[in-house]
């Protein structure tokens, strides 16, 4: 073992040097160096020589009341540093939560879900941990489990919390619902009357989890004065603070964390997991601690995608235009709120799609039962919408007899469109054009798996290496879908953004460095920093601080908001470092030259020019002794809350397009789905990093083909426990699954962001999966109205 | 117990070891060799891919007992491993890593040696590696090393795989945040700059 | 927990006969995923990496002698000749880092409806080679061998030494569903080999059942169909309604449970399918003299 008591696996700085480019350059990750090397330290890579293994114990039942809880026999255990229990939280404060503070850090009295943390463990050992949390006993009284829409209403239905005293409560009709949102605009009733096709659907979105690779994990090291530093993978600092610190009894300042190493996220890190249980064992035992949740325990130490029931009415006319569209969309919370509410809200006002339809009735609500808790997954609730939109599209397409692409594109938003809310499109919102784009590509060739001798390769087939068709009863389908997503935080939420950036002379070079508390989750926000200090700044070598709670807080990375809000604000503080540079040029220099008084100065290339190319001084000499620094908050346009009773408001930020085709083949006989292409096409406004953006674009349009043929967390609606909580039965998709994924990025600027940009990392996760289904139903003619699709539902066993 | 073997060319020891650790939980948590990484540890996902005596294998499922005395290579040495081949002509077995390799103390302070010691620009990396950077082919990085453990031994046995080849070599590797097929344009590019260099 | 190294295979022997609970790992397949998450914490485990024997494969006159620890990689690039429907069982196993790592012998030492191999030997007929340090070697037929749920004839002092499988004298096919193209357990799998030398048909069948299963009633069908029609001289195309009838059986045989995998119902059907499937292309090859195996498929 090393022989200091330092921590290992910390971040530093990183440093790009050479050959990097600036916005719109594909310029490659500052980590990559470290990531190809195995070098880059995850949170669960984080190592100090005396530290302990935290284990959490979690309930076996899904809903109960805890008649006692006996941790004599584990403390006893040779190891065993701690064990803790609701009984031995330090503070007032014992619960946390995203929205509503519902979620209690270790269960008092009741637990709520299959999985929820009873008791914790510190000791020298990960096996002795374990061991320890066995030892501890725990007798429940098992009670009902709420576990759908109708047991939750029911009129004799156990509440899942009482006292509700949260801002939501008053609004809805029943305090087992978390919150609902409705929209009410022009008169869907009298709207329908002109229809002359209607279309009604019932469609169900199965609980998706985002199973990002990198386990929950972190290491809380106790300080001298008391406090704490927790090295964590998350997803937004700042929130984690906010709820760790009152729980622990601590001031904010005395909580320092630092974003370790994050092996993706997509949602599933905007919620606390092992944080607060870390540093609490930390502070009890005066020892560093590690928590690492195994996959087993993963699936239970994050919230999920909501699953839902959306039920949809939409008529046209017979020349094709939509008349009106009714729907209410039920998602199922689980057992505490996480950020139920904004999903509710994200749902409803995008419920409609990306389509002109003036006569609107929606609500939406999120339940609150006893299966697992659900909150932010990528996507974020227009996801589930877009999958029943799109089916109702093409079920209308047909009934009035038309293309179903071309009926999409006839009633295609564009700007200036008024959205279900009130709320003006008032930037590009292209959604003709992607839907034209990928329809215009050529299909791929028939029958790719015949080699020769009329052979097959079964890799191309379904089935893939299983070996189950060499082309009986493969059938090939194609679909189309388009969705629409919001960027950025909406509803009224302050959605700031903070950062600092240095710039300095360092052996002769002038570099810059930026500080935010951005979480790098993989989505390359560190590139993008770096890229805009670049064009900002004239500078070629950049350092990126590790990000941290001692800079003001950076927002969440999702929503697809890191790049506009945090790149904004980057962008924002170099502008005010740039400013403070030619101050001291115009101090130094400005006698020397009449341009320091009247040019539009840029920096470029190391070098003060003006905006005729004329240079004027070089930044190594005109920073050397000075050093300029800059913390400052960045802010989008403000948004509104909604109508808690009409849904009527600005509510978003700005809107995110995308449109796929799928090619699906089919083994019609035993169900089995092939993928063979999934085109895509999105307009970004601008790609500050074009090989980024092609990567976002691609991962997510893989998350959406998973939940369309495979991924499902299959809770038992008996039990409410959670039946496939691995990698062997909760399957995504592997590089056989994935087929080739044209993209087709469009760059029509937004004019009220950061460079015209356009945040695009959720927009692909939404389009893919209706896609998917679209291609299956086309080879099939089958209904399918729920994913993901299973075998079953194919060949109707 | 105490477990003995050889990583990365350099013989290492371990004490203390429980019975039911795997090779990965020693490497990471006893070696300093934190590279392979723990995504599943059922051996459902590839993230702890090695070459255990040349095979690539997921150390989830090795028991560290069963790694005495045999030779295991990973992604902290696999630009030496690499490099190594194509001094030495393509050596298929970890047997061949077993010349020079890195102290203990160094195993454990692991570190890219290059012209920046933050970023590692400049350190020496095996053509997989490069070409894994160079495609965009990583995002949060955590299915990384296992993904280039098993390209460059898919890579070392043969030198023009189709795509189909690619999806069956990497198919026990799972990624979520590429959709793959920034990983594809990186086995390709990594076997192009392979055909052009010999 | 005591972590026996035996160097040999008569060491092993001891050990396990000194420690009857001692459980075997060699692929780590099974066995470590029960450790790493904690659902399993035996008394000993009994390390059988080191025996070289265990790696080996012998072929013989009439069989293959495949020690139980021959990674499934190497039946696969070895052994297609001889074994196809266990080459093409092994295909389908798992990932190509389990393949690498993982043989028979555990598939046998588990006894899980699920495992892969399970299928390929049932149709191509195998005996399982057993010792124990007291009664030294025995040969268990793979009909005798599954006897329950996760169980199989093995007695405690005992280990799996070898599986003696009968050269492949006819084409065998195996083809196994699962909701992923890759890396999938699965949710029911066929196994077929022709066996013309003796005019029979042996089938497998997995995770259909509480064990591997032969679908016998389908057998004897198709044997005598076949016989009656003279197909196995004339090499005429099976008539549809033989086929449909044998599915039918093959799918009768299956006695499957709804689990988070897949339905009953589903498993029933799907057995029906690949039964039809792989018949055809067993066949097929037979008719057109293609050889033994399976040639030609990926």
């Amino acid at each position: 073992m090393a022989g200091t008591k330092t921590t290992t696996g910390a971040p530093t700085d990183v440093t790009q040097k050479h050959n990097q480019g600036g916005i719109g350059e594909s310029t490659l990750r500052p980590d990559g160096t470290l990531k190809v090397t195995g070098e880059f330290a995850y949170s669960s890579d984080m190592w100090h020589e005396d530290m302990l293994w935290g284990q959490t114990l979690r309930s076996t039942v899904a809903h109960a009341e805890i008649v006692s809880i006996d941790t004599s026999e584990a403390l006893a255990m040779a190891g065993v540093y701690a064990v803790l229990t609701y009984d031995d939280l330090p503070a007032e404060m014992k619960n946390y939560g995203l929205e509503i503070q519902d979620t209690p850090v270790l269960a008092h009295g009741k637990v709520r879900h299959h999985g929820e943390p009873v008791a914790l463990v510190a000791a020298d050992h990960p096996e002795t941990a374990r061991r320890a949390a066995a030892k501890i006993k725990i007798e429940y009284r098992e009670l009902p489990v709420i576990t759908d829409e109708a047991s939750a209403l029911a009129e004799d239905a156990v509440l899942v919390h009482e006292g509700r005293d949260d801002e939501y409560i008053e609004w809805v009709s029943h305090p087992n619902i978390v919150h609902n949102q409705p929209i009410i605009r022009g008169n869907a009733e009298e709207a329908a009357k002109k229809a002359d096709f209607v279309v009604k659907g019932e469609y169900t979105f199965g609980m998706q989890d985002q199973a990002f690779l990198g386990p929950e994990s972190g290491l809380a090291v106790p300080a001298e004065d008391g406090g704490v530093d927790l090295y964590v993978a998350t997803q937004w600092l700042h929130s984690d603070l906010e709820q760790i610190a009152p729980v622990l009894g601590l001031p904010e300042e005395k909580v320092r964390m630092t974003l370790s190493g994050v092996g993706g996220a997509f949602g599933g890190r905007e919620d606390i997991s092992m944080q607060i249980h870390a540093c609490l064992l930390a502070l009890r035992t005066g020892k560093p601690v590690k928590i690492v949740y195994n996959r087993f325990e993963s699936f239970f130490g994050h919230v999920h995608r909501h699953p839902a029931k959306l039920y949809y009415e939409h008529g046209a006319t017979k020349d094709g235009k939509l008349t009106h569209m009714k729907c209410r969309i039920v998602l199922d919370g689980g057992a505490y709120a996480s950020a139920s509410p904004a999903v509710v809200g994200n749902a409803s006002s995008l419920s409609a799609g990306p389509y002109v339809i003036d006569d609107v009735d929606i609500e939406a609500v999120a339940l609150y039962t006893n299966n697992p808790p659900c909150g932010a997954m990528r996507g974020f609730g227009a996801v589930q919408a877009c999958f029943a939109y799109e089916a109702q599209m093409d079920k209308l397409a047909d009934e009035v007899g038309m293309d179903r692409v071309e009926f999409r594109q006839l009633n295609a938003m564009e700007q200036g469109t008024i959205m279900p809310t009130g709320q003006p499109v008032d930037s590009p919102a292209p959604v003709a054009e992607i839907l034209r784009r990928v329809k215009a590509r050529p299909l791929p060739p028939e029958r790719q798996w015949e080699v020769a001798d009329g052979d097959a390769d079964v890799r191309e087939l379904p089935g893939g290496l299983s070996n189950t068709t060499h082309g009986e009863g493969v059938v090939r389908g194609v679909g189309y879908a388009v969705g629409i997503k919001n960027v950025g935080f909406s509803e009224g939420f302050d959605d700031y953004s903070t950062a600092k950036v240095r710039m300095e002379v360092i052996n002769g070079e002038p570099v810059a460095t930026v500080h935010t508390a951005m979480a790098e989750v993989g989505q390359g926000g560190i590139t993008v920093h770096a890229q805009i200090a670049r064009t900002e700044l004239g500078v070629q070598q950049v350092t990126i601080h590790p990000a941290d709670t001692q800079v003001g807080s950076a927002g969440s990375t999702s929503a697809s908001r890191q790049t506009y809000v945090t790149g904004g604000a980057v962008k924002n503080s170099c502008e005010l470092v740039r400013e403070k540079v030619l101050e001291i040029g115009r101090r130094k220099y400005g006698s020397y030259h009449p341009a320091w008084a009247t040019a539009e100065l840029l920096l470029e290339g190391g070098k003060v020019v003006t905006d005729g190319g004329e240079a004027l001084a070089d930044l190594a000499e005109l920073l050397e002794g000075e050093t300029v620094e800059i913390e400052a908050e960045w802010r989008h346009r403000p948004t509104v809350a909604f109508d808690k009773r009409t849904g009527q408001g600005n509510g978003h930020v700005q809107y995110s397009f995308a449109a796929h085709r799928a090619v699906v083949e089919v083994d019609t006989e035993l169900g089995l789905v092939k993928v063979i292409e999934l085109a895509t096409a999105q307009d970004v406004g601008k790609a500050l990093n074009p090989l980024s953006v092609v990567g976002q674009i691609q991962g997510g349009t893989t998350q959406g083909l998973g939940v369309a043929v495979m991924e499902e967390i299959v809770v038992d609606p008996k039990t409410a426990k959670v039946r496939n909580p691995s990698f062997t039965d909760y399957l995504i998709p592997t590089i056989l699954d994935t087929p080739t994924i044209p993209v087709d990025v469009l760059e029509l600027a937004d004019p009220n962001a950061p460079y015209g940009l356009r945040g695009m990392g959720e927009a692909p996760t939404l389009s893919s999966t209706p896609a998917v289904l679209a291609a299956i139903r086309n080879a099939t003619g089958l209904e399918l109205n729920k994913t993901p699709v299973r075998p079953e539902h194919l060949t109707g066993t | 117990m105490r477990v003995n073997f050889t990583v990365n060319g350099r013989q290492q020891e371990a004490d203390d070891v429980w019975e039911g650790e795997s090779l990965l939980y020693v490497l990471r948590e006893r070696m300093g060799l934190p590279g392979s990484k723990n995504a599943c540890e059922q051996g459902e996902c590839g993230s702890c891919t090695v070459r255990l005596d040349g095979v690539p294998v997921c150390s989830c499922l090795v028991a560290a007992g069963q790694a005495e005395g045999r030779e295991v290579v990973t992604v902290e040495g696999l630009a030496g491993f690499a490099k190594q081949r194509a001094e030495h002509g393509g050596c298929a077995s970890g047997a061949c890593g077993s010349e020079g390799g890195t102290s203990l103390q160094a195993a454990q302070q692991w570190s890219a040696k290059g012209t920046d010691s933050q970023t590692g620009e400049g350190t020496e990396l095996s053509p997989v590696q490069q070409a894994f950077i160079d495609a965009g082919a990583v995002q949060c990085g955590f299915c990384t090393p296992g993904l280039l453990v098993a390209a460059d031994e898919l890579l070392e046995r043969n030198e023009s795989p189709s795509d189909a080849d690619i999806r069956e070599a990497l198919s026990g590797n799972l990624c979520r945040c590429t959709g793959y097929e920034k990983i594809l344009d990186a086995v390709r590019l990594a076997a192009a700059r392979q055909g052009e260099a010999v | 927990m005591d972590f026996l190294r035996p160097a040999s295979w008569e060491e092993a022997l001891a050990a396990k006969a000194e420690h009857p609970t001692a459980v075997p790992i060699a692929g780590g397949t099974d066995v470590m995923v029960e450790i790493n998450f904690d659902h399993r914490r035996p008394e000993y485990l009994l390390d059988l990496n080191r025996i070289s024997e265990l790696q080996d494969w012998h072929v013989g006159e009439e069989t293959v002698q495949l020690g139980a620890s021959v990674p499934y990689t190497k039946i696969m690039e070895n052994l297609r000749t001889e074994l196809p429907g266990l080459a093409l069982a092994s295909h389908t196993v798992a990932s190509p880092q389990i393949r690498n790592r993982g043989g028979v012998g555990g598939n046998l030492g588990t006894a899980s409806p699920a495992g892969d191999a399970h299928p390929a030997l049932l149709a191509a007929d195998c005996e399982v080679e057993v010792e124990s340090q007291a009664r030294g070697s025995r040969l268990i037929p793979i009909d005798a061998f599954y006897t329950g749920v996760k169980r199989n004839a093995l007695e405690a002092d005992e280990l799996i030494k070898s599986v003696h499988i009968k050269k492949a004298d006819g084409p065998q096919q195996y083809s196994k569903v699962g909701t992923r193209n890759a890396m999938v357990i699965a949710v029911c799998a066929f196994g077929i080999a022709l066996h013309p030398e003796t005019r029979t048909v042996r089938t497998g069948i997995g995770s259909a059942a509480p064990t591997p299963i032969r679908a016998k009633a389908a057998e004897e069908f198709l044997n005598s169909a076949l016989e009656e029609g003279g197909f196995w001289d004339n090499g005429k195309i099976i008539t549809p309604s033989i086929a449909k009838q044998f599915a039918e059986l093959c799918s009768g045989a299956a006695n499957p449970i709804d689990d988070v995998r897949g339905t009953a119902s589903y498993r029933k059907h799907a057995v029906g399918i690949m039964a039809r499937r792989t018949l055809g292309w067993t066949w097929e090859s037979y008719r057109s003299g293609k050889g033994r195996g399976a040639e030609g498929v990926a």
